[in-house]
């Protein structure tokens, strides 16, 4: 499958991307690691005129501590990410996310950015990034501008992102030291995307449930945080009786999807069954 | 067209290109290295795996443009000294049958035993499983695979099993 003409540009820097996002208008599109831009483009569902390719701007590669937060740049690969021990220690649901996608090819060469901005429906990573209350960095020529996870992501295929935006940072708050943290995922057998994806992040004191964080992928058209199941779980003192009422409540205040994988009653029945198996994880 | 210089297996060459040129075809047809396959050309099958500056990936969903000043390694470069250990596995475990996928299945086992030169069978099955095989059910992939990882470390060969050859 070969994808229509596109006029090719290289970026060497993020200022460079955003001159040549600024100049080229509505038309273009930003290339990393491709594994989300090429086989739309090969599906023909994206055309676009010109592609900015930003995988040789080093200063978009990284994983680092700052202050409060850990960062990760927009270029960093899956694979990097999945091997990041620093983000293993401190959130380790990223890590598990980032291992949950593709294959070692793909993780090799796709990128945290580039999945962000195409927000499949079925991606990992939006369920451990609304769980890990995660900031996106979006900058332009005019600026720069930090959007919530939550605000990020708003239907299919779709996101907060302007046509003039690039996104250039994933920033996570570090959590407390109590805190534990796990994405666990059904899969469909061939492409490996979500079926149902559940990232749960807790902090606990005293044996209750301070702070309860559960976040889902694959199950609506937008990846949603549950707080039907936080609400449920947090003050309470984990039991099986207990984590079993709040994954119960999974999914209740969303429109499910269903396909030929998976009807819309059978997801349902796999984001509680997640639900609960991401809770009992982190409250084992 | 965009002008790029790329080194395939040591060999450097410089291209005027379409921009949407997939990399495998670049390979395939504009340097006639066919060891590398299409077989989905959805970046499922790993057929067209290559190494992209050490790291394996899906030469199916990268522009070719995109390897302006980089390094490629493909299955027609394994061989270069005699055959690969990799190589050597495979015929002697019978790691192939119809044997479309075992360009892909060498050039990402090159790099699983760069990174972890005793992988245990599991680690081994992780590491191919973007790489799809129809015919061999897998098992003589794995074990062609631990044949090289034991002939690389410099270790007694495994014997090979009698029922499966």
């Amino acid at each position: 499958m070969i994808p229509s003409e596109f006029e090719y540009c290289r970026a060497g820097s993020v200022e460079e991307a955003l001159d040549l996002l600024a100049q080229k208008g509505p038309d273009a599109k930003i290339l990393a690691g491709g594994h989300s831009l090429l086989p739309a483009m090969k599906l023909r569902l994206n055309s676009p005129g010109a592609v900015i390719d930003i995988s040789g701007i080093g200063e978009l590669s990284y994983i680092k501590e700052e202050g409060s937060h850990l960062v990760i740049g927009a270029c960093t690969t899956h694979g990097d990410i999945a091997k990041s021990t620093l983000l293993s220690e401190k959130i380790p649901m990223i890590v598990e996310a980032a291992a949950e996608i593709g294959d070692v090819q793909v993780r090799n060469k796709g990128t945290i950015g580039g999945s962000l901005a195409h927000a499949d429906p079925a991606a990992d990573w939006p369920a451990s990034l609304l769980a890990g209350e995660a900031e996106i960095v979006l900058a332009s020529s005019s600026g720069e501008r930090t959007v919530a996870a939550v605000d990020f992501f708003q239907g299919l295929f779709t996101t907060d992102l302007g046509e003039n935006e690039l996104i250039t940072e994933i920033r996570l708050p570090i959590p407390d030291a109590y805190t534990k943290s796990t994405y666990v995922k059904f899969e469909q057998p061939a492409s490996r995307f979500a079926i149902v994806g559940c990232a749960a992040s807790i902090t606990r004191s005293n044996g209750s449930c301070d702070k309860v964080r559960v976040a889902f992928t694959g199950v609506s058209s937008t990846p949603f945080r549950d707080q039907a199941v936080e609400q449920a779980l947090e003050g309470q003192a984990p039991s099986d009786d207990n984590i079993e009422a709040a994954a119960e409540k999974a999914a209740m205040s969303v429109e499910v999807m269903g396909d030929h994988f998976a009807s819309q009653e059978y997801r349902k029945h796999l984001a509680k069954v997640y639900a609960r198996r991401a809770l009992q994880a982190v409250l084992s | 067209m965009k002008e790029i210089t790329v080194t395939v297996n040591g060999v450097e060459h410089t291209l005027e290109v379409d921009p949407r040129l997939l990399l495998v075809h670049l390979i395939r047809e504009n340097l006639s290295l066919t060891g590398t396959h299409i077989g989905c050309d959805t970046s499922n099958c790993g057929a067209c795996t290559i190494l992209l500056d050490g790291k394996s990936i899906k030469s199916c969903t990268v522009f070719a443009v995109q390897v302006n000043g980089k390094n490629i390694a493909t299955v027609e470069g394994l061989a270069a000294d005699g055959l690969h250990p990799l190589q050597e596995g495979f015929k002697e475990t019978h790691g192939l049958h119809c044997g479309f996928c075992t360009p892909g299945m060498l050039m990402r086992a090159v790099e699983l035993l760069e990174k972890n030169p005793n992988p245990t069978e599991e680690e081994i099955r992780w590491g191919i499983s973007g790489n799809l095989c129809r015919c061999t059910g897998y098992n003589n992939i794995v074990r062609a695979i631990q044949y090289a990882a034991a002939k690389m470390r410099g270790d007694e060969l495994p014997v090979t099993d009698p029922e499966f050859v």
